[in-house]
């Protein structure tokens, strides 16, 4: 038993209003985990609190009232007596007419209240007991907001739970509520009262009971909050939406169809209001209220609803149709949200009673009358827009009828099909007759544009219908009304729609052709054994579609509205398994298209277009396609080895093109066909094999990057067993050639590379370019036999000056690294021998008199030839060729995190600056000679700078994720700050205006491609840099696509929060270096990007900035009469923002 | 056309003293009330108020003038009229908007700086 003091100092604790909010709460916890846990009675505590709960004083007697309440909120589970329950809840009935301490009691009312049976609940004549009090004593609106929401929660509960006993209490139940609920505001306590009233009628079910008979004066209450008009702002703190309060008022509004006859005039008057949220919600209540209050209550309205709902079509204004191609999946109308919910009323409306709203609909005058004036129009541009907004809204209506119900569709068909049959021209006769008189005689006019729109909504609806569910579409059999109307007129609608679709009249509309493609389509697609249309008549419109893309290439919408048709039709066909249908599709459409890609006529990339949407369409389609453009491929390139013919050059160019681009992607996202890219390459392996006459042009190099990208891509979506069998395949072919010497040792010296004279044949070029694709695109583990004859290759080729050759060398050593890690092939060489083998070839030597072969030499073989590489050769081409290669072997190093790339970087960095010594070089040329010499030299400096371009930015021809490079996370970083103290040290040790350029385009490239995020981390070192580098690189036109990048580095510094907190104390030099930047001559973005970057300093703290203001004006004005409009308008921004810090 | 379009590009979006709308919705200017030589460096804004008796024809007109003070190059020569016809006090409107003085003095006064400022606002977007 716990301490009777420690108990009372709690109760004190609680009573006294002077302690803390918190200090309360704990006690509360406190007195109930006491009771909980049996050391403490109940009947104990409300004998100790007696004083508290009787005194005079009010103060005190509330807070032990809510004391005594919130402790029993917290025993919602403990088990308690029914004698406790009986005479706690009267104690707190009797004290709800105790209006000075009510907070208690209705805290106390409602704990106990909401007890579930288990541990004890309030009987039902104590809740009813409650009620009586409750109706009897409580002001609910003079009270304040938390105080209401009590209420109206004690409320929901005795309804919800006692529902029997308070029921019994009537009329004054009834008024009670409607007393209490009346001029409620706040959202929360509306959320209750909307649901309190929506519960009600659970209790009255009864349709002449007490609740019928005051329906009246609670609806009154109701309807006043109608529609929903929410003003809170959002951040006030209310999780209460309008949303929310619209939806609790619905399900009041329907809860009894007592509410009826004066909650559906209210609707239809606030439905014709001129407020669109208002006919929204109005549109969204009727539908609730059609299903709840019956059809027999609602057919009463009938009239008048649909009445107003029609004026409600007919006027929602953005009742716009769009023919696009995009379109045609669905039926091609952009609906507002109040067409969408009143057709969704509509279709309700004609579910619940047919026969009483398709009656209206087919009587109504307004229906008839458009169907009167559409027969007047010829074309689509004589009907005046409001006709044609009246037509849509009718064929959105009719769509609506038709796909309700079986029934009606055949009641739409009967009635309205034969009218516009005969609209369209077609007399009603039988299909198997031909084209009549009358039709040929439409044709030539235009067609009627009324008539075909509102068939092909009717045809619309019934697919839909057929199409909804499967249940449906076995109950509907082929000997329904709608289905023999529509297999009697199918071939007739076919031809009239064909012919509208290929009509070249100028006069037809791109409306009609888009509806005529539509009913074709419509017709195509109708699924299963529901079919009307004849297996020929289908074949007829798939030969219609192919006639329009074959012959009318040259009209856009009609080729585009085609083509996308019959990808849709592919993808019904698939979806639906028809067999009968795949065929002919498979003989009309993919064949046909097939064989069009040797016509003449059609320009070759829209044949491409849709020869590979066709495709897209299914599996078999794609595979016979894919075998199509092979054969294509093959053919075209043949010719242009044999013959040279440019023109097919060309046409192969496409044609791989689109292999690269449509075929590998869609072969990587199915998967399981590798064994077609398989062939595709082995075919053209074989195809330049077997061709020993080589014809072809210099000028067809573009054809090649095609070749080759095809080539990697296709190779990249191998598995490794795939391409281990391309390597062998293209290394045979490699072997078959004459100028690679494969078998030589690696004794020949760079010099004598070029003293031999013999330029590799175009044949052997194509075949190395192919095979360093291959290389490029392998995975790690694709083994590589010949791996040190092909080393050699590459390091010969690439000294000839084969961009493709590098590229491989420095895949191959990128992908080296990972292979050692994983299962070690002992025929393998290692990243380190293969290493070795690169950096002690003699290639590397440049100069003839260098003597070769001492042991001395060879050891430290590395060191001598790549310095040599610094020193300048007999040939600086040679020199670029290899400066080139050893970047991309970098590159390949750099990825997969190697040490070794230091090495590398020190030789560019060397070759940047020791331009000094190769001045002092005793030249034996003559004076002219010099400077010819000079000028080469600068070139390979500037290769040496950009070096540092390959090794950090990103390739697409190479070493990408996609090429299964080997990747190290954060080998940016990692570069970035090995490089930046050795660059800053070369930069203040270098005083030549020669290579301090260089240094910074050095400088500029690695931070360029280096992330934001760690640039910023050490921006503040990095900013004097950028700004020296900035200074030095817009001397010289050359440098300004680097000089931009760098910029965008500074911009993105100072656009960022944290950057522009360290910009801050060095902003005047950084204003001083973008003012000179502002006149850029040679680049309109460099200006641009300068403006931009002044005005983010703008917002800098007014005292850093503002002895700068003059100085920035100045300049900002002369660029406000930039050439450049872009510019113009940053700078008027610009200067704005720099002129008002007054 | 082309520099037509950059100079309305400069004063379309000026809101209006007394509405929330800018000057062009209101069609207080137009595409053909400018009119720009460009190599005598000169630009002459003719602006229509709504109302006969508008009293901030004069306001709009500042406005006018500081954007474009504000935006082109000092070597412009600006004119701002009034169209002919479409104000009470024509005259007086022109001549009092293109007075150098008189326009310096109206850009002393801070209340009248404050206004401008909030019509300009939107226009530098």
């Amino acid at each position: 038993m716990a301490d009777a003091s420690q108990l009372t100092r709690h109760i004190e604790t609680f009573v006294d209003p002077s302690h803390s909010v918190t200090q309360q709460v704990a006690s509360v916890s406190t007195i109930a985990s006491l009771i909980k846990n049996d050391k403490l009675t109940l009947e104990k505590l409300v004998r100790e609190m007696e004083m508290y709960l009787t005194t005079t004083d009010n103060t005190i007697r509330a807070r032990g009232i809510l004391l005594l309440g919130e402790v029993l909120a917290h025993l919602a589970s403990k088990p308690l007596d029914d004698s406790t329950i009986h005479s706690l809840i009267g104690f707190f009935a009797d004290r709800l007419a105790d209006w000075m301490a009510l907070r208690g009691a209705l805290v106390g009312c409602l704990a106990l209240l909401r007890r579930k049976s288990a541990g004890g609940m309030v009987s039902g004549t104590d809740a009813k007991a409650v009620a009586q009090s409750y109706l009897q004593n409580l002001q609910v609106q003079s009270l304040g907001q938390y105080d209401r929401k009590l209420c109206f929660e004690i409320l929901e509960c005795l309804l919800e739970r006692y529902a029997n006993a308070v029921a019994s209490l009537g009329d004054l139940l009834i008024y009670g509520i409607c007393e209490a609920i009346d001029e409620e505001r706040d959202p929360h306590c509306l959320m209750l009262t909307f649901h309190i009233v929506k519960v009600l009628p659970q209790l009255f079910p009864d349709p002449s009971g007490p609740l019928a008979s005051s329906a009246h004066d609670v609806f009154e209450i109701l309807s006043r909050y109608f529609p929903i008009h929410f003003t809170h702002p959002k951040d006030e703190g209310i999780d209460v939406k309008r949303d929310d309060l619209s939806k609790a008022l619905m399900l009041a509004f329907s809860s009894t169809p007592v509410f009826e006859p004066f909650a559906i005039p209210l609707l239809l008057e606030k439905l014709s209001s001129s407020l669109p949220s208002a006919k929204v919600d109005s549109l969204k209540y009727l539908s609730d209220c059609v299903v709840k209050y019956g059809a027999e209550r609602i057919a009463k309205h009938g009239g008048a609803i649909w009445s107003t709902l029609k004026d409600t079509l007919y006027t929602s204004d953005e009742n716009v149709f769009s023919f696009g191609p995009v379109s045609l999946q669905g039926l091609g109308c952009q609906e507002n949200e109040i067409a969408i919910e009143a057709l969704g009323l509509l279709q309700k409306l004609i579910v619940q009673n047919h026969t009483l709203f398709f009656g209206l609909i087919v009587a109504d005058e307004d229906i008839n009358k458009v169907f009167k004036t559409i027969a007047s129009y010829k074309n689509y541009n004589e009907i005046p827009t409001e006709t044609r907004r009246k037509l849509y809204a009718v064929g959105r209506i009719l769509y609506v009828s038709a796909k309700a119900s079986t029934i009606t569709c055949n009641r739409v068909f009967e009635i309205f099909l034969p009218r516009l049959i005969g609209s369209l021209g077609i007399s009603v006769r039988d299909s198997s007759e031909q084209c009549s008189l009358s039709e040929i005689d439409m044709m030539s006019k235009g067609c009627n544009h009324g008539a075909l729109y509102l068939c092909i909504e009717l045809l619309q609806a019934c697919k839909d219908l057929i199409g909804s569910s499967e249940e449906l579409a076995a109950s509907v059999s082929t000997k329904e009304t709608c289905c023999c109307l529509l297999q009697s007129f199918s071939s007739s609608l076919t031809e009239v729609f064909s012919s509208i679709s290929t009509s070249t009249n100028e006069g037809t509309h791109d409306a009609d052709i888009y509806l005529g493609v539509k009913g074709l389509q419509i017709l195509a697609t109708f699924p299963g054994g529901y079919f009307p249309v004849a297996l020929s008549v289908f074949e007829k419109i798939l030969q219609t579609f192919v006639s329009i893309i074959i012959t009318y290439w040259s009209k856009t919408l009609q080729w585009k509205l085609a083509l996308k048709a019959l990808v849709d039709i592919g993808l019904f066909i698939e979806r639906f398994h028809e067999t009968e249908k795949r065929e002919s599709y498979m003989g009309i459409v993919v064949e046909r298209a097939l064989a069009s890609l040797n016509d003449f006529g059609m320009p070759f990339s829209l044949k491409l277009e849709a020869v590979s949407d066709i495709g897209t369409s299914g599996q078999n389609y794609m595979l016979k396609i894919v075998q199509g453009l092979e054969e294509a491929i093959c053919a075209n390139l043949s010719d242009v080895y044999v013959h040279g013919k440019s023109s097919s050059a060309d046409i192969a160019a496409q044609l791989l093109q689109c292999y690269s681009d449509k075929v590998v992607p869609w072969i990587h996202g199915t998967g399981g066909f590798e064994e077609i890219l398989l062939r595709f390459t082995f075919n053209i392996w074989s195809q330049i094999e077997n061709t020993m006459a080589f014809n072809v042009q210099i000028e067809q190099k573009g054809l090649l990057d095609v070749m080759m990208k095809a080539m990697k891509l296709a190779v990249a979506s191998c598995s490794e067993e795939s391409q281990n069998k391309i390597i062998q395949k293209g290394f045979i072919v490699l072997s078959s050639c004459t100028s690679f010497p494969l078998k030589e040792p690696f004794q020949q010296k760079a010099i004598q590379l070029i003293k031999d004279d013999d330029n590799i044949s175009s044949r052997d070029e194509w075949i190395l370019s192919l095979f360093a694709s291959v290389i490029i695109s392998v995975h790690p583990l694709a083994q590589n036999p010949n791996l040190k004859a092909i080393l050699y290759l590459f390091m010969t080729t690439h000294l000839k000056g084969s961009v493709p050759s590098a590229q491989a060398l420095g895949s191959l050593v990128n992908k080296l690294g990972q292979r050692s890690n994983a299962v070690q092939i002992s025929s393998d060489y290692t990243l380190e021998e293969v290493i070795d083998i690169i950096f002690n070839s003699t290639l590397w030597s440049f100069h003839d008199n260098c003597s070769l072969g001492t042991d001395d030499e060879l050891i430290n073989g590395n060191k001598i030839g790549l310095i040599d590489l610094c020193h300048g050769a007999v040939s600086s081409t040679l020199q670029i060729q290899a400066i080139n290669g050893l970047a991309w072997i970098g590159k390949g190093l750099i990825m997969q995190g190697h040490e070794k790339v230091r090495d590398i970087t020190m030789v560019f960095l060397e070759c940047l600056q020791s331009n000094g010594r190769t001045s002092i070089l005793p030249s034996e040329e003559g004076i002219s000679g010099q400077s010819h010499d000079e000028d080469s030299y600068s070139s390979v400096m500037k290769h040496a700078a950009d070096a540092f371009q390959i090794l950090m930015g990103d390739h697409e021809a190479c070493l990408s994720r996609e090429f299964h490079a080997v990747i190290r996370p954060l080998y940016k970083q990692r570069f970035f700050s090995t490089m930046m103290p050795i660059l800053q040290s070369l930069m203040l040790k270098s005083d030549s205006s020669f290579s301090r350029p260089l240094l910074f385009r050095v400088f500029a490239h690695i931070i360029i491609n280096t992330p934001l995020m760690v640039v910023l981390s050490d921006s503040t070192k990095l900013i004097p840099m950028i700004l020296n580098g900035l200074s030095t690189l817009s001397n010289n036109i050359l440098d300004k696509d680097v000089l931009y990048g760098l910029l965008l580095v500074l911009s993105g510094i100072l656009m960022d929060k944290n950057g522009q907190e360290t910009v801050s104390d060095s902003a005047h030099i950084i204003i001083n270096c973008l003012v000179g930047l502002i006149g850029y001559p040679h680049m309109m973005l460099v200006r641009e990007t300068a403006i931009q970057c002044l005005l983010a300093l703008a917002g800098l703290p007014r005292t850093r900035i503002y002895p700068m203001r003059a100085q920035v004006l100045q300049p900002i004005s002369k660029a406000l009469d930039d050439p450049k409009r872009a510019v113009r308008e940053e700078a008027v921004r610009c200067r704005q923002a720099w002129a008002s810090i007054a | 056309m082309a520099v037509f379009l950059t100079f309305l590009n400069h004063i379309r979006d000026i809101k209006d003293p007394e509405h929330p709308y800018s000057l062009e919705e209101l069609k207080v200017i137009t595409e053909d009330a400018i009119e720009v030589d460009d190599k005598q460096s000169y630009v002459r804004v003719t602006f229509t108020p709504t109302v006969e008796h508008c009293s901030m024809a004069t306001v709009i007109g500042l406005c006018v003038r500081v954007k474009l003070m504000r935006s082109l190059p000092s070597r412009y020569k600006v004119d701002i009229r009034v169209a002919p016809g479409t104000h009470a006090s024509e005259a007086a409107v022109n001549k009092q908007l293109n007075d150098k003085e008189r326009v310096a003095a109206a850009l002393e006064n801070p209340n009248l700086v404050d206004m401008v400022d909030e019509c300009l606002a939107p226009t530098y977007g």
